[in-house]
């Protein structure tokens, strides 16, 4: 259903949408990842990303670089860019915006938990963490000893806490459980998400329904495969899908009894989307799939740039430059350790 | 052909045509090529073209050097940045040696960032320690007061207990205080604490965290410190409060050190004896001085390498970024196979020749290199970049042309005549001594103190005023020249070069009206009459006398457009051109507005009252009608209906022979083959170039061309002569403004004999003046006269489809960096 957001979107939404398109429009091309690939030392890759927008983040760096500086570097640039958009959003863009950062919030509360079972520095962990995923207490995460004390303590202050009421249960956290809260909490998270973006209506529905649909079937097929062998029941895992996309309900019926990859993959050879996915691999192999995946989502992504007055761009942008970042570190790790041949194995092209 | 400026006969003239320029290969043997570079980048005439502009930065041969001046360039800045932090500014330029080598600097940079970073590292440490002291001497003072009002508290207490004990008990004496009081006190438990510091914003969350984790069993005490701490980790200036947290047992123990952790609360050792605490005051306190003079001493020896650094910063900047040009520059060579030399090409003056062979021999000779470095012309078609030698006076005229579009190479240059044409439109719109004066004043100011604000950085706005300072000086002087011819000082007139000519015939006209006056003197010699001024009939004069003025200078202009082009045409041996484009161009404007033109002369000189609209329509509607009262010269309908078959000759004669004349030169030139090139080389060049050379030729594409073409010229003839009228309209609108203030504001005022009220007129009158008349009316006088000079003049003959010559110059490139 279409609103009438073209007449009204630009009072707020104009301005950041300019800003969003102009910084869609640095992002590296393809003649830029063609001499990217030909680097031979991080310093080439500096060189070379010094004429991009990345410049003014790395010139001051002093050599030897490390992969790790450069995508420190790069994500600076994401976030700075992310802050400068949020602080000039009115709402509903601002909650919209906040809403992208969730996921990296999951991502990063599984991170310092995980990494705290295992005893590892705290400082240590909180540097690893995505910076656009951070909040206050966040190094209070350490303290907690239980799921029920982890909520208690820290996530009911944060905007997670609504995702965690369904999986609230005093049980110890070891790397079983801290996996399914991930999904738990990642599912309530891609539901909420979708709901918000329905309530917006109008073309930012129409679009984030599409790309987040994909991101719940991707979800739910990466589930399926990870759990496959492991003692996770198959209630259990049908529990961990997210209740819209395209493989809902009838796919996910089907995706919780899967036993191997084969059998996966038949279940998504049935619907036309993903047969296209599929058809590119060969039986038995799920190495590709990610990229193949990941191909797809950047795919939809660009899309998004096609139309205007809608919020998706901004949910498109965002993962664009992610996947811009995890491409530039795959091509500072092969160059780094001499691996490139393999450099083109992991490269998601944008366009 | 490009030697014309300078055979001799007649001054060089730079300006009218851009310099000839040709396209030159060197051959620079590789052991001179640097120093060969830098000297043509001193010298700064010739653009180098990208030889290797398919080849990514770091595959290029000089990329390793270029990284490394990337390097340098980087520990400059950490040096800038240090420099400014500490307080010190890099002193200014000193005069360059060239004696410095880039190998030793970089190793010096090198040496000199390394003991820099030792001595921020080391002075880092001392500055932690020393602000963890000076927490622990705030946690000691502050916490030590809660225990010690604590303390004083529970003595309080105890004595008012010990005072109920003695007295009666009465209902409120709690039941089991006796005996709680008096448990034994190996069964009392002991209760543990921390102290420390946590940053105030953060403080409530830490309240409540530390609640929720040990439910509620837990006392904390804050205080909050007043100054901001600085804090040991990130060296800022924080907000921070004291706190004691009281706990029991050890697994809230863990846990609360824990939280202090995350929240990056500081925790010091802290005890509970007040003999100690004094102690530690002490010792603390001690220490701290002691750090105080070992910080200091290591930021006076960081302050004397910061000041050698800055001492000499300048010099190494410069050197850093020179070499990095010449880097880039060596960059755009493509290298021999032999790997023996390196061969440039590029665009120079042709004048340049001579430097630039000298610069090549001298550089030879410093580098002792047995081959000279070889100069030789290259033939090419490709189009050269237009060149312009301008002076800091005719630059910005230059730019008022080149903001439109940068002159084809040798085309006729409009910004010979925009000198004189562009501040004369816009002084006629602009009219008025007084305001001229203002701005003459002011244009003054920078041209006084050029050199001054030149060095420095202005603000946006002043930096175009101050670049177009002789541009404003020229309007100025323009508009005082119209001014007086105006008659008009602040919209006053004066009587300046003579009585007015005309005087009342009796005592009863008055000055509202001009029937009583007869002209009693000679006409007044220069300008307006002021008696026009506040006569009934002031505005019908002036408006007529503008509007007729307006369309004179327009034909003018525009003749002078299409004159050009003839000159254009004549240059680039494009007959055609000339005879089907410039001459029924000519014919048709002149028939129509020039024979306007001469119309209002002629009735100025003759003080005929014939209608020239009238005159104008009826030439069109009915060119065989008696003209009766409007003949202005005897034969007039003759010449008219001569003008008007002439005008309509001339249209078909721009659009149909021209298109087929292109047609048939074509087809000729490819009937035959092309005679074959003189020598080898230009064979090799042209080649090259021969792609775009020839283009497809489609007739009907030129046919169409020529067809908007002369629609455009046709009815740009009327809409372009009409456009003229905005200078009438500005005039208009300037001298009525100014009016209204003088009159409204001023004279009013000045009619109330209150001083109050004529102070505050004057200042308003002035800021009316300044705001609305010198910079609102200066803009968009500007805005007219630009539009009038890049359309209406312009597109007769301007194609403006060049670039712009930008020569590799060390200048150039320190200017850009500043």
């Amino acid at each position: 259903m279409y609103g009438f957001e073209a007449m009204t979107f630009n009072i707020h939404g104009g301005y950041l949408e300019a800003i969003v398109r102009g910084c869609r429009s640095g992002l590296l091309t393809a003649s830029d990842y063609n001499n990217l690939c030909q680097c031979e030392t991080l310093e080439d890759i500096k060189m070379h990303l010094s004429a991009t927008e990345y410049g003014p983040y790395l010139q001051n760096e002093p050599s030897p670089l490390h992969t790790t500086t450069i995508v420190e570097k790069c994500t600076l640039k994401l976030v700075d860019e992310y802050k400068h958009m949020l602080t000039q959003a009115t709402e509903p863009l601002s909650t919209f915006l906040e809403f992208i950062t969730y996921g990296h919030m999951i991502d990063n509360v599984v991170l310092i938990v995980t990494g705290t079972l295992h005893e590892r520095d705290v400082q240590e962990l909180l540097e690893k963490c995505h910076p656009l995923g951070m909040f206050d207490s966040i190094a209070t995460l350490a303290v907690a000893q239980n799921m029920r004390e982890l909520y208690r303590l820290v996530l009911v202050d944060t905007p997670l806490a609504p995702y965690f009421s369904e999986c609230i249960t005093s049980e110890d956290l070891d790397d079983m459980n801290i996996e399914i809260m991930r999904n738990t909490l990642y599912k309530a998270y891609l539901e909420d998400f979708y709901r918000f973006c329905q309530k917006l209506g109008g073309a930012t529905a129409e679009i984030m329904s599409d790309i987040l649909a994909f991101e719940a079937d991707r979800r739910a097929v990466n589930i399926t495969i990870n759990s496959i062998g492991t003692e996770l029941t198959r209630d259990d895992r049908r529990k961990l899908y997210s209740n819209f996309g395209l493989l809902y309900p009838y796919g996910h019926e089907e995706l919780a009894v899967c036993e191997d990859i084969d059998q996966v993959r038949s279940v998504m050879e049935k619907y036309p989307p993903y047969q296209s996915i599929f058809s590119k691999l060969s039986y038995g192999e799920s190495q590709m799939l990610d990229k193949a995946f990941y191909e797809e989502e950047v795919k939809r992504l660009c899309l998004a740039f096609e139309q205007q007055f809608h919020y998706g761009v901004f949910f498109a942008y965002m993962r664009l430059r992610e996947q811009e970042i995890r491409n530039m570190m795959w091509i500072s790790e092969c160059v780094a350790q001499n691996q490139k041949s393999r450099v083109h194995d992991s490269v998601v092209f944008i366009f | 052909m490009g030697e014309r400026g300078r055979e001799g006969c007649c001054p060089p003239m730079d300006l009218m045509r851009s310099e000839p320029m040709h396209l030159v290969q060197l051959i620079i043997p590789i052991e001179s090529a640097h120093r060969t570079i830098s000297y043509l980048g001193d010298l700064g005439l010739i653009q180098f073209k990208d030889l290797n502009a398919e080849k990514s930065p770091f595959q290029r041969t000089y990329a390793n050097q270029i990284k490394r001046c990337g390097e340098m360039a980087r520990k400059l800045r950490f040096f800038r940045e240090q420099i400014l932090k500490a307080g010190f500014s890099p002193a200014v330029r000193s005069v360059t040696e060239a004696d410095l080598n880039l190998d030793d600097v970089e190793v010096k940079l090198g040496d000199l960032e390394a003991e820099l970073v030792e001595i921020n590292a080391n002075g880092e440490k001392l500055q932690r320690t020393y602000n963890e002291l000076a927490e622990y001497k705030l946690v000691i003072q502050k916490a030590g007061e809660f225990f010690h009002s604590a303390l004083s508290s529970a003595e309080a207490q105890q004595r008012e207990f010990a005072s109920n004990q003695s007295g009666e008990e009465s209902l409120e004496t709690p039941l089991l205080s006796e005996q709680e009081m008096t448990t034994d006190p190996s069964k009392q438990v002991k209760l543990g604490f921390t102290a420390g510091l946590v940053p105030r914003e953060k403080s409530i969350a830490f309240e409540r965290i530390l609640f929720r984790a040990t439910r509620g069993n837990v006392f904390l005490k804050q205080a909050v410190v007043d100054n901001p701490v600085t804090d040991p980790v990130s060296g800022e200036k924080v907000e921070k409060n004291v706190f004691a947290v009281f706990f029991s047992g050890e697994r809230a123990k863990n846990k609360i050190l824990k939280i202090c952790d995350a929240f990056g609360a500081n925790r010091y050792p802290f005890s509970e004896d007040l003999g100690k605490q004094a102690q530690m005051i002490t010792e603390v306190s001690g220490r701290l001085s002691e750090l105080k003079t070992t910080i200091d001493a290591g930021l006076v020896h960081r302050g004397n390498l910061l000041q050698t650094i800055g001492e000499q910063f300048e010099r190494w900047n410069f050197l850093v970024r020179r070499e990095k040009s010449i880097y880039h520059t060596l960059n755009m060579l493509s290298i021999d196979v032999t790997k023996k030399c390196l061969v440039a090409e590029g665009w120079s003056p042709v004048f340049a020749t001579k430097q630039i062979q000298d610069a090549l021999h001298r550089a030879t000779q410093d580098c002792n290199s047995q081959v000279d470095a070889i100069f030789q012309v290259l033939h090419t078609r490709e189009m050269p970049p237009t060149y312009f030698q301008t002076n800091k006076f005719t630059s910005a005229f230059q730019e008022i042309v080149d903001a439109y579009g940068v002159a084809k190479y040798q085309e006729a240059n409009p910004g010979v005549y925009t000198i004189v044409t562009f501040p004369f439109l816009f002084a006629v719109m602009f009219g008025d001594w007084g305001h001229g004066i203002c701005l003459l004043l002011g244009t003054l100011y920078f041209i006084i103190r050029e050199k001054k604000l030149s060095s420095q950085k202005l603000g946006d706005i002043m930096e175009m005023t101050f670049g177009g300072r002789y541009v404003i000086l020229l309007m100025s002087l323009f508009s005082i020249y119209t001014g007086f011819i105006y008659n008009e000082f602040f919209s006053v007139p004066f009587e300046f070069f003579s009585r007015s000519a005309y005087s009342c015939r009796d005592l009863s006209c008055s000055e509202a009206t001009t029937v009583g006056l007869i002209k009693a003197r000679d006409t007044y010699p220069f300008g307006v009459d002021p008696a026009w001024y506040g006569s009934r009939s002031e505005l019908p004069f002036l408006n007529s006398m503008k509007m007729k003025m307006s369309i004179l200078l327009g034909v003018a202009q525009m003749n002078l457009g299409i004159i050009l082009s003839y000159f254009n045409s004549k240059f680039f041996g494009n007959s055609i051109n000339t005879w089907f484009q410039f001459i029924p161009q000519m014919i048709f404007l002149n028939s129509l507005f020039g024979y306007l033109s001469v119309l209002v002369i002629i009735k100025w000189c003759t003080g005929s009252k014939a209608d020239l609209y009238h005159v104008m329509i009826y030439m069109f509607l009915s060119p065989t009608d008696e003209i009766g009262e409007n003949q202005l010269f005897p034969g007039q309908k003759t010449t008219q209906l001569v003008l008007l078959l002439l005008a309509f000759v001339s249209v078909p004669w721009m659009l149909l022979p021209k298109p087929f004349l292109l047609k048939l030169q074509h087809d000729r030139h490819h009937g035959q083959y092309a005679p074959l090139p003189d020598s080898e080389e230009s064979l090799q060049s042209e080649s090259n170039q021969d792609s775009h050379g020839h283009e497809e030729f489609e007739f009907s594409e030129i046919f169409v061309h020529q067809l908007i073409h002369t629609i455009e010229f046709v009815l740009g003839a009327v809409s372009n002569t009409a456009s003229y009228l905005r200078l009438w309209a500005l005039s208009l609108a300037h001298s009525e403004l100014s009016t209204v203030f003088y009159e409204k504001v001023l004279l009013l005022a000045w009619g109330y004999n209150n001083v109050i009220i004529i102070i505050v007129g004057i200042i308003i009158f002035i800021c009316a003046t300044v705001g609305v008349l010198l910079v609102m009316e200066t803009l968009s006088a500007f805005l007219h006269a630009l539009r009038l000079h890049w359309v209406e003049f312009q597109n007769k003959f301007y194609e403006g489809d060049g670039y712009k010559f930008y020569p590799y110059s060390f200048a150039l490139i320190d200017y850009e960096e500043e």
